[in-house]
């Protein structure tokens, strides 16, 4: 097996000229982006130097404490990732339901991945934990995301029709059965596209990662399709719990919509 | 006779202040009064879509309060001043209500059936998007006939139909509701069908009671 290769200094550096002559183009085509390209390049790099030093830390020192402490870490920065990202406003209350949708789902997908599926021994060891959880984490947040946004403006958009069905008979959750499905498809959409597309017309981050760092593709595959089944399994339990409790948190006790 | 709604001392924002009213069972209740004044607000809250902020509404001498809001809203059934209609055909308006009230479908007969009582001569698998904003009204209508509530609360059913559709519909309307002994209470503009067909009149301004005969 062929090992990975350490880009030296002047790799990175020949990776950089890259981008600089992409912004000058940009520039000369006159689209006034070159500064975000810039800044967006420049965070990148030193996101990326810092996580690797404190990963490279934790490996050595593997410790419980950490994959739980980075874990949580990764999970409250996805949380408040999913507040600001939506646009429309959200209640504390169904704030309070994206949190413990992300973390009940998320937990629960963890711990059967890591236990029963890899059987990571130790089962802390941090450089199987931390990565595995990042992309549940990830894909989870890019689902929920997706699923507020969708049922909060179906919710806005259709309350006639969530107001016509309760005058007719219905429950709350009969009249908001439509939209409540809508937002599980719009959440589930991203992922199920990447699992249809994958390995044809895109190799997956880690797999690419696992390759290019000297794994045999066999193998990479082996992992690749655990961890994709790992995150269609908690993207689908987060965002299930999700719409399941949040679309209560439009209605009041009396089977009223919220003004 | 016995009372199917009892209000007192009931007052909702600045919108609603009314010290009390009785409405009876089996009768044909009509509340009139300037665009405005309260009227949709009255019936929402008769429908506990909405409550108030003093005071009490009793149905059958139970408080709302004390009712479970959808079974009450399957006996006391509001047909709204512009109803929304649902995607999906003449027959699915039609049925969506059965699931939604967890009542087993009818036959297609019975639907045409309603549909002639609201004069609405259309085929069943027609597109209902498709049809004029009389039309959809009367639809909603048909839907809430079929579902056969103890009460029917209908806000403003004629304000999108001609006289003479009004005169036809309303006539209709009301002998299918004394035929199955139910009670109406009705939003209505129509000095006409206030003349033809109340038998007891509220009237409403800004919020108030003003007259009640019947
Ligand atoms: N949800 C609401 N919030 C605040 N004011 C409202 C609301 N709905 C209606 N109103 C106001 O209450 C008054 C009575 O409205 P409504 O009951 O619809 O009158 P009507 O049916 O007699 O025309 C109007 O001044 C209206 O603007
Ligand atoms: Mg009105």
């Amino acid at each position: 097996m062929q090992g990975s290769i350490d880009l030296s200094i002047w790799q990175l550096t020949a990776a950089y000229i890259f981008i600089l002559l992409l912004i000058l183009i940009v520039r000369l085509k006159g689209i006034p982006r070159e500064k975000e390209i810039l800044i967006s390049s420049l965070r990148m790099t030193i996101q990326l130097v810092l996580v690797g030093y404190i990963l490279a830390y934790v490996f050595e020192h593997s410790h419980p404490f950490y994959a739980l402490v980075i874990t949580a870490i990764m999970l409250i920065f996805s949380i408040y990732n999913i507040f600001n990202r939506t646009k429309s406003p959200l209640s504390p209350e169904i704030k309070k339901i994206i949190a413990l949708s992300m973390t009940l789902g998320i937990l629960v997908s963890l711990i059967y991945f890591v236990l029963v599926v890899l059987q990571v021994s130790p089962w802390y060891e941090p450089r199987y934990v931390i990565p595995i959880a990042g992309m549940i984490i990830g894909n989870s947040m890019t689902g929920i995301s997706l699923g507020v946004k969708t049922l909060v403006e179906g919710m806005t958009t259709h309350k006639q029709l969530v107001e016509a069905a309760l005058i007719l008979g219905a429950t709350p959750k009969m009249a908001s059965k439509q939209i409540v499905n809508n937002a599980f498809d719009a959440a589930m959409l991203p992922t199920i596209n990447s699992m249809v597309g994958m390995g044809i017309v895109f190799l997956p981050g880690m797999m690419t990662g696992q390759i290019l760092g000297g794994a045999s593709p066999v193998v990479a595959i082996e992992y690749q399709i655990a961890v994709m089944l790992g995150i269609v399994g908690s993207v689908s339990l987060t965002v299930l719990l999700f719409v399941q409790l949040g679309y209560k948190t439009f209605f009041n006790s009396r089977c009223q919509i919220k003004s | 006779m016995a009372h199917m709604f009892t209000l007192r001392g009931l007052k909702y924002k600045e919108i609603l202040d009314i010290v009390e009213l009785d409405i009876h069972e089996h009768r044909i209740t009509c509340i009139v009064g300037e665009s405005g004044s309260g009227k949709t607000t009255l019936l929402r809250l008769l429908n506990h879509l909405i409550s108030c902020d003093e005071g009490e509404i009793w149905f059958q001498n139970t408080p709302l309060s004390k009712w479970d809001p959808v079974e009450l809203r399957r006996k006391v059934m509001m047909l709204s001043q512009m109803p929304a209609i649902f995607e999906g055909t003449v027959r699915d308006n039609l049925l969506i209500g059965f699931k939604f009230c967890e009542k087993p479908p009818v036959e297609d007969g019975q639907l045409l059936d309603v549909l002639k009582i609201v004069r609405l001569p259309k085929d069943l698998s027609q597109d209902s998007n498709s049809l004029s904003g009389g039309e959809k009204q009367r639809l909603a209508m048909a839907r809430v006939l079929l579902l056969g509530p103890q009460v029917f609360l209908l806000d403003e059913p004629s304000s999108a139909l001609d006289e003479e559709t009004t005169q036809f519909v309303m006539e209709q309307l009301v002998h299918h509701v004394k035929r199955l002994n139910k009670t109406m209470i009705m939003v209505t503009h129509s000095r006409a069908v206030v003349q033809a067909f109340a038998e007891h009149v509220v009237e409403i301004k800004k919020g108030k009671i003003v007259t009640r005969e019947g």
